[in-house]
């Protein structure tokens, strides 16, 4: 007797769910743009860059947990860029570097310190590729090490070599292979 | 004793109750232009491989076992679904741009390196979709060249 009470009840509780689906299909998943006003965009770039560094920084230092921190900074500072004042060309490139580069910074804000190095490679990429269209205001430093994964390179604000792929194992492995400014 | 017949008798009707709970089917009658197979040249012992051991996750369309429609089993699936279309989608391959594709080619095959995919509570069941150390160097080396062609 009660069971067919909570049957009834559990059936018209079904139709009440379809109903709100129903309104709710198809939701968009994409992440909604942050649409701010243009003008700090070279702010922007530098705040990416910092955030970067910290964690490149915190790589060499085999530190995980501050890499994963820092991680996470360069998800927000990455979708907090706009865009908007750049060419279309350029706005599709920048959008796919960005959306490419938050989906490994956000592994690295949550991985294991070997995982973090491998995502580190790419992005390393990423942000190479990001500052060849915005430009920066400080000299960088685009280092390789022929060693880690087949070769791998990342950016430094310093011209000395301290290896994010390898950090206390082998510091000193790679060289100095571009100067960007 | 009265207390346990209480206990059992909740948790049927909990369990009833719950089968009447609406689930989105991830199932789709056409394949889209844009789908991994489509768009590359894979052999048919990969494709077949692929099928089996991601398709049922990482695509459009997922084979659903029989039990598929009993709760709470049918919200574990969808969750499991939904996640992993979301990491990667094979229906959707060639939306991506070469530097998209680059980094999941990448992904697939470091988790096909380190054992992580497929998971292991999809091989405990799906017996078939596991791979053998012969099948894992084949699928890798076609992906890694696929990278390297972008």
């Amino acid at each position: 007797m009660s069971i067919a009470a909570v049957l009834l009840l559990a059936v018209s509780f079904t139709n009440a769910q379809e109903k709100k689906k129903m309104n709710h299909d198809h939701e968009d998943m994409k992440m909604d743009h942050c649409k701010m006003t243009t003008m700090k965009n070279d702010a922007k770039t530098e705040t990416i860059l910092s955030d970067y560094f910290n964690l490149k920084n915190a790589l060499v230092a085999d530190d995980t947990k501050k890499a994963a921190q820092a991680g996470s900074k360069l998800v927000v500072s990455l979708k907090a860029f706009d865009t908007d004042s750049y060419s279309k060309e350029n706005q599709e490139e920048l959008e796919d570097i960005i959306e490419d580069a938050v989906e490994h910074a956000e592994h690295i804000s949550e991985s294991a310190i070997d995982h973090q190095r491998e995502h580190f490679k790419t992005l390393s990429k990423d942000i190479t590729d990001l500052v060849a269209i915005t430009g920066t205001k400080n000299t960088l430093y685009q280092q390789f090490c022929p060693m880690y994964d087949k070769g791998s390179a990342w950016l430094s604000t310093s011209k000395e070599v301290k290896n994010p792929y390898y950090g206390s194992r082998m510091l000193k492995c790679g060289k100095v292979q571009k100067t960007i400014q | 004793m009265r207390i346990v017949k209480v206990i059992a008798i909740i948790l049927l009707v909990a369990f009833v109750g719950i089968q009447f709970i609406p689930t989105t089917r991830n199932q789709s009658d056409t394949v889209p232009e844009t789908d991994f197979m489509l768009v590359n040249n894979v052999p048919e012992n990969i494709q077949n491989k692929l099928q089996v051991s991601c398709y049922d996750c990482h695509s459009n369309n997922t084979q659903y076992p029989w039990y598929n429609k009993i709760q709470p089993v049918a919200w574990f699936l969808e969750d499991h679904i939904k996640e992993g279309k979301a990491e990667l989608n094979f229906s959707k391959w060639d939306s991506l741009s070469n530097r998209r594709k680059a980094s999941k080619l990448r992904s697939i095959v470091k988790q096909i390196e380190a054992g992580e995919m497929p998971l292991d509570s999809y091989t405990l069941i799906h017996k078939e979709a596991a791979f053998s150390e012969e099948e894992a160097k084949e699928v890798i080396n076609f992906m890694t060249q696929l990278k390297d062609n972008l």
